[in-house]
């Protein structure tokens, strides 16, 4: 679904990505982690189109198709979703009509025609149920005065709604309360099956107690300096990364 | 409402009251004590008006057009204007829809407006009948009922004389300013309202019901006066953009509210802002005041001005009674190479008066805008408030919004509170919605009218749904 090929990227001219490979399957989650400037963020930026960025060398596909000639939009209708990290605040705008908004554009994208109120409140009662939220979230502003953790749930609330082939997270679970993550998390798994695939980046192992990756790979200075199952992920945690840096790339 | 009125509207034929008497003379461009003595007496009026032109012309020629504004223009040449003409001939006018500027077809396309009303609305030569007497006559029926009076400010000066001399310019006096002054000497169109003693006026009144869509008025007059404990809700305009063969407009609004009366006005300007380099584009010079005389009267102003080159506007309030309230709520949206100053004027003058100020300002484009506020709380308004927000927005780095804001407080027992922000559209916020798979165009209008929403809510609920849509249109193409 996902084929990102010795992929370089630089910010404001340093290179910060090395040559990243990497293969996703639907039905599978991949977890990326590692340290504070390994290039995780730049590599969420750069799936999600990001103004900034820019890739010098290698290709990323997804779903057959080039994604860096595709828009920031036209990747969201393809079903390439972000869940950000620090979603922003948009004033005045409810939270329910960008959800509307953002249903009705990807399924216009795909020829479809807007989905009939009722089956639209249907559906958002059913998800936001599900989150734990309360319904007056719909008629707040977009992340206006949310907590960190509201802010979280409601970009997983998005993901339920849009349902897209490849969530992406990046660092889902910073600023969290366990009780928080596992709502998140929850969020997270009920959207596994077999024709979708996630890939989460994080800081910490935590979140994969809760939301159990099929692959694990470590991010060094902007390349994947090992990969594994589950097991790699607690190593890190009990070792941290030093040893992976030690370790000569296999 | 508006679609449906209008293609009503689009049928119908003007019969009596409904239009200005426009016969087929025309005076011959430029100024002087005999044009005015011809609009005077093409309109029938009686000699105190007359005069009252007159002295209002004499006070003009004194005056200097004023240079204060935020704006810039060519002198405008007062001689060359024609202050009392019939409607182009239809042979000078555009034929069909294929000679009107493209772009402005397109819009009425994305605004939905019915085929025939587009080319009246672009001053294309067609025999549209405008048929008045199913939709007028039911209106006017009712309104009578009620004791309303709602005519053409050229029909109330010769029915209802004693009303209109009563209070005309009693709150834009002639020589209140350079554009009041030109207008009292030569208006010849406008609006007249009475709502008596005690009557809320049992519609919304639309100018929709009386526009005369072949020659709007260059130099409008409208005057509006709410006896004791009635209201009124007026709407001014048409989100349609409209052509206009008068490059310069001067309107002047005057509303008076007894007490305990309400007059709320809204107004979608719409003008015709020029082809992409400006040119063509209409002046907007307005002069709009509010007079709260009575206690606990209130006049609230909502506006959503989208259109016209230059828009220069001030609707204002004169808080006379005590406990008289005052509210100015503005979206003001420029783009290409528009130029608006506009703002409020708030004139604490009873005891605790209290006034509410929220102006929200978008520029795109090469535009620029201003907002200009005076808020005067005089000595003997003790306890009065104001309450002043205002925030604007822009859209690319080639744009500018300007806030100058004025306060002359005269005691201390006052609360004046002022927030203002400026902020540049985030990247952060466009890309959050485009991530959505929200295209950038909607993603723009979507955080716009967020932006807006504190004063869309005060517009009557079909101008803000068109509001929303229009606001959509005017910045299309705004971003990247």
């Amino acid at each position: 679904m996902l084929e990102i090929k010795d992929l370089h990227a630089t910010v404001e001219g340093n290179e910060i990505l090395k040559g990243i490979t990497l293969s996703i399957k639907p039905g599978e989650v991949h977890a990326i982690m590692g340290p504070n400037g390994a290039g995780k963020s730049t590599l969420s930026a750069v799936l999600a189109g990001r103004d900034g960025y820019e890739v010098t060398q290698g290709t990323i596909t997804f779903d057959g198709k080039d994604l860096m000639e595709m828009e920031v939009e036209e990747r969201a209708q393809a079903g390439l979703l972000m869940g950000f990290q620090y979603p922003v605040e948009i004033p005045g705008v409810k939270n329910i009509y960008l959800l509307k908004s953002a249903l009705n554009a990807q399924r216009a994208a795909r020829g479809l025609d807007e989905m009939p109120a009722p089956e639209f409140m249907k559906l958002i009662k059913e998800k936001i149920a599900f989150m734990k939220m309360d319904s007056s979230f719909l008629h707040r502003a977009v992340n206006e005065g949310f907590s960190g953790g509201e802010k979280k749930r409601n970009e997983i609330l998005q993901m339920l709604v849009l349902q897209p082939k490849l969530a992406l997270l990046d660092e889902i679970d910073s600023g969290l309360d366990i009780d928080a993550m596992k709502v998140v998390a929850e969020g997270v798994n009920s959207l596994r099956d077999e024709n979708r695939a996630i890939l989460m980046v994080t800081h910490y192992q935590r979140l994969l107690d809760h939301i159990t990756p099929d692959q694990v790979h470590v991010l060094i200075d902007g390349r994947i300096a090992k990969s594994g199952d589950r097991h790699l992920a607690e190593e890190l945690e009990a070792r941290g990364y030093e040893w992976v840096i030690e370790e000569p790339a296999a | 409402m508006a679609t449906e009125a209008m293609e009503q509207l689009a049928r119908r034929e003007y019969k009596q009251g409904f239009v200005t008497d426009i016969e087929s003379d025309t005076v011959p461009p430029g100024l002087d004590e005999s044009v005015i003595a011809f609009i005077s007496q093409k309109k029938g009026e009686p000699q105190w008006m007359l005069d009252w032109r007159l002295e209002a012309y004499h006070q003009w020629l004194k005056m200097t057009s004023p240079s204060w504004a935020h704006l810039d223009y060519p002198p405008i040449d007062y001689q060359a204007i024609s202050y009392f003409s019939a409607p182009k001939k239809p042979e000078d006018r555009p034929q069909s829809l294929d000679e009107v500027d493209p772009k402005l077809l397109e819009t009425y396309e994305k605004l939905g407006i019915p085929l025939h009303e587009r080319a009246a609305l672009a001053g294309v030569a067609v025999d549209a009948v405008f048929d008045s007497v199913s939709v007028t006559t039911t209106f006017r029926e009712k309104l009578a009922e009620a004791g309303v009076i709602f005519c053409s400010i050229s029909e109330a000066i010769r029915e209802y004389p004693e009303l209109v001399r009563q209070h005309l310019g009693t709150v834009v006096p002639q020589g209140d300013n350079y554009f009041a002054a030109l207008n009292s000497a030569v208006f010849t169109d406008g609006s007249f309202v009475y709502i008596p003693e005690g009557v809320t006026c049992p519609m919304e009144l639309s100018t929709y019901f009386r526009i005369n869509a072949a020659n709007t008025g260059q130099f409008e007059r409208t005057l509006i006066v709410c006896d004791k404990r009635a209201q009124v809700s007026y709407l001014e305009g048409c989100t349609a953009p409209q052509r206009d063969e008068n490059q310069l407009h001067a309107a002047v609004v005057e509303l008076v509210a007894l007490e305990d009366a309400y007059i709320k006005y809204s107004t979608v300007q719409n003008w015709y802002p020029g082809d992409e380099d400006g040119k063509g584009g209409i002046y907007n010079f307005v002069t709009k005041r509010g007079d709260c005389r009575g206690d606990r009267s209130r006049i609230s102003w909502t506006q959503v001005e989208t259109g016209s080159a230059i828009t220069w506007k001030y609707p204002s309030c004169l808080l006379r009674g005590n406990e008289s309230k005052g509210e100015f709520y503005s979206v003001a949206v420029t783009n290409g190479r528009q130029q608006a100053d506009t703002g409020t004027k708030m004139i604490h003058i009873g005891k605790d008066t209290s006034s509410t100020i929220v102006s929200k300002g978008i520029a795109a484009g090469k535009s620029n805008q201003s907002y200009r506020g005076l808020v005067k709380v005089s000595p003997r308004a003790t306890g009065s408030r104001n309450f002043t927000q205002c925030d604007s927005l822009l859209i690319g780095d080639k744009c500018g919004a300007h806030t100058f804001p004025y306060q002359e407080i005269g005691n201390s027992r006052s609360t004046i509170e002022h927030e203002a922000t400026t902020s540049k559209i985030g990247d952060d916020q466009l890309f959050y919605c485009k991530s959505r798979g929200i295209s950038e165009e909607d993603a723009v209008s979507m955080i716009v009218n967020g932006f807006c929403k504190d004063v869309f809510q005060e517009l009557p609920m079909e101008f803000a749904v068109e509001a929303e849509a229009l606001l959509s249109v005017t910045l299309e193409g705004s971003v990247g």
